[in-house]
């Protein structure tokens, strides 16, 4: 039931995840907030290493369906699959370590806490240590933690930020902060990274970077990425898939390409070039 | 430019290794221990001394213990004299009732009076955790005069006379010395350090950070919120218990909301999550009242006075979250001072190295 086949709701996946349980699907999920509904039939399927985009305009729905898929919020209707596990009933924390990590649209950092501490809590998990063997500092303690140091520095690495472990994670810049965070899902050893607009706030240059970034971690770390973005240089850019959210409802899916010249899309997002 | 050659000079700083740190700080801790305790035993210093050396010793115990829920979780808990009574009576009673000799039985009586405080922080913990803010004070500060007043009404458990009601506890064994009493203070903040330096402690500090955040990065919430909360009340215990050595009497009501208040002005005013910060302030408004009997009426006014002011004038306590480091300091002494004007020069030919390549 959970192999990828080619049906028309499933237009986001490409050849090379044919056969594969998806990283993520989504059953025509739904949640109303008293009488609205926020997100409604939302069906989508992610390949092992697939970079899917969903765009849409303000208030579509798409930060809600962050939150559907970390379990922030409870669907009202619908199932969403992790690696081919229903996630109903389980705790955000809990869908985390099935593999599923976020970063948030609204920075959300342990500010007063050192870069390197906001890596090493996202590297929690895999750090084997009992409370009574840190609290006594035994063997197993010293050991675990010098491996732990040593991955958060090479997760800094990748955005080139190991030279600011000590520094207060609230006293970086805003792109730093930006980068800590994915830093620090990351850390989590995900099998799917959900960012939440992460070039928001960022110059041209910047943005470029980051494009570069989301390539470089997808295929050294081999995890799928989803992206909510308003900057359609990098949407159109990276993702191979892209959903567009109207409404709460998809009112489109399919390459960039398709996305581009969509009528339907055009109408309700991208927006007519100007009449000469 | 700049910035890079600092962090190359960083990088050649001077490093104390982590076991030459636990050395001097083991050894300035015996130090301490060991010239008070003989300026005490040899009478060098009047006798009322030791008793207020072992109260202060009591409330550095309470006030490091209430800054894990505090401090370091970021809740706000109004009960914590109610764990140091379920403490202070899990170790009368047993202290009254066993055969073993007082100098074995006391430290038996201190894991009991810790274990048992522990459980009950579990238990209060799971249901009061759920809530935040406001409501988490008023529930824990529900519970905690749930306890007292169950002290104060009940004389037998299942038919063995235990708890003797209002009448409280007589006859136990008058076993806390100044020695023992910082020993515990000496082992209740490594323990605590040593937690909150580690991958669970991290964790609790998320929480207090953002919520939200350590929930995505896989933090399992309540877990370390209670694990955090049944840890404060353990230690609280502990104290309950050396604070029962300490009187050699037990009554239900010197575990009122004011003792809970007390500890927590403490805390308050010292920094939450500032370790040092409370046991200094545990320190001074244990000592100040002690040595200015005169005024006694009017310290629960000189405290809200002080917490006022406190919060006005630097809401985040006196010490902030600063915490104190024996292996910084020393590194910053020869760092800082003696190998100053190599490192600069060294920074100096490093950044210049650099800008040719």
């Amino acid at each position: 039931m959970n192999k990828l086949v080619r049906e028309p709701s499933y237009n986001l996946i490409p050849e090379r995840d044919l056969g594969q349980t998806p990283i993520l699907e989504c059953r025509r999920i739904g949640i109303d907030f008293g009488g609205l509904s926020a997100v409604d039939e939302f069906t989508i399927a992610i390949g092992r290493t697939e970079i899917c985009g969903i765009i849409g305009p303000n208030g579509a729905g798409k930060t809600t369906v962050f939150n559907l898929l970390t379990n922030v919020y409870r669907p009202t209707r619908g199932s969403i699959l992790v690696n081919g596990v229903d996630t109903l009933g389980m705790t955000t924390d809990e869908v985390n370590r099935r593999g599923v990590a976020r970063t948030f649209q609204n920075i959300r950092l342990f500010k007063d806490l050192s870069v390197e501490e906001n890596v090493l809590i996202g590297l929690s998990n895999s750090v084997d240590c009992s409370v009574l063997a840190s609290m006594l500092r035994l063997p197993s303690y010293w050991k675990q933690e010098k491996k732990a140091r040593e991955r958060a520095r090479e997760l800094l690495s990748i955005f080139n930020m190991q030279d600011m472990c000590g520094a207060k994670a609230g006293s970086l810049p805003y792109g730093a902060q930006r980068k800590l965070e994915i830093v620090r899902a990351l850390a989590t050893r995900p099998g799917i990274l959900l960012l939440d607009e992460p070039a928001a706030g960022m110059n041209p240059s910047e943005t470029a970077e980051l494009m570069e970034n989301i390539l470089k971690i997808r295929d050294s770390f081999h995890i799928a990425i989803m992206l909510i973005e308003h900057d359609m240089n990098l949407v159109m850019g990276i993702c191979e898939g892209i959903a567009v959210l109207n409404y709460g409802r998809i009112i489109a899916k399919g390459t960039p390409e398709q996305i581009r010249n969509d009528p339907v899309v055009i109408e309700a997002y991208l927006g007519k070039e100007a009449e000469k | 430019m700049d910035n890079r050659a600092n962090n190359k000079a960083n990088k050649k700083r001077f490093e104390l290794p982590v076991w030459a740190a636990y050395i001097i700080n083991l050894g300035l801790f015996i130090a301490f221990i060991s010239l008070f305790g003989v300026l005490l035993s040899s009478g060098a210093l009047p006798g009322f001394i030791t008793k207020v050396a072992m109260l202060i010793g009591i409330q550095v115990i309470l006030a490091v213990s209430l800054n894990v829920s505090t401090g370091y979780l970021g809740q706000l808990p109004l009960g914590h004299a109610g764990f140091m009574a379920v403490g202070a009576y899990a170790s009368a009673i047993f202290m009254t009732h066993t055969s073993i000799p007082a100098g074995i039985a006391f430290p038996i009586g201190i894991v009991i009076a810790a274990a048992v405080a522990g459980l009950f922080g579990v238990l209060i913990g799971i249901p009061a955790l759920r809530l935040k803010g406001d409501y988490l004070a008023i529930i824990t500060l529900g519970f905690g005069e749930i306890i007292r007043v169950v002290l104060l009404n009940i004389d037998s458990v299942l038919g063995f006379k235990l708890t003797n009601g209002a009448a409280g506890l007589q006859n136990i064994p008058k076993t806390t010395t100044f020695v023992n009493a910082w020993l515990m203070v000496g082992l209740t903040c490594f323990l605590i350090h040593t937690f909150i330096k580690s991958r669970h402690g991290r964790a609790v500090l998320s929480i207090r950070e953002n919520e939200i955040a350590a929930e995505a990065c896989g933090i399992n919430i309540t877990y370390y919120k209670t694990l955090a909360f049944s840890m404060s009340a353990a230690f609280a215990g502990a104290a309950g218990a050396l604070y029962a050595g300490y009187l050699g009497i037990l009554n239900p009501s010197s575990f009122g909301f004011m003792k809970s208040i007390e500890i927590l002005v403490m805390v308050v005013l010292g920094g939450m999550g500032s370790m040092v910060g409370s046991i200094a302030a545990a320190i001074a408004l244990t000592a100040a009242p002690e040595l200015l009997r005169a005024f006694d009426n009017y310290r629960m006014i000189a405290y809200s006075l002080l917490l006022i002011a406190t919060m006005i004038f630097k809401p985040s306590g006196l010490m902030g979250r600063y915490d104190f480091s024996m292996k910084r300091i020393i590194e910053n002494a020869i760092n800082g001072d003696i190998f100053r004007r190599i490192r600069k020069s060294r920074a100096f030919d490093k950044a210049e190295g650099e800008g040719e390549a």
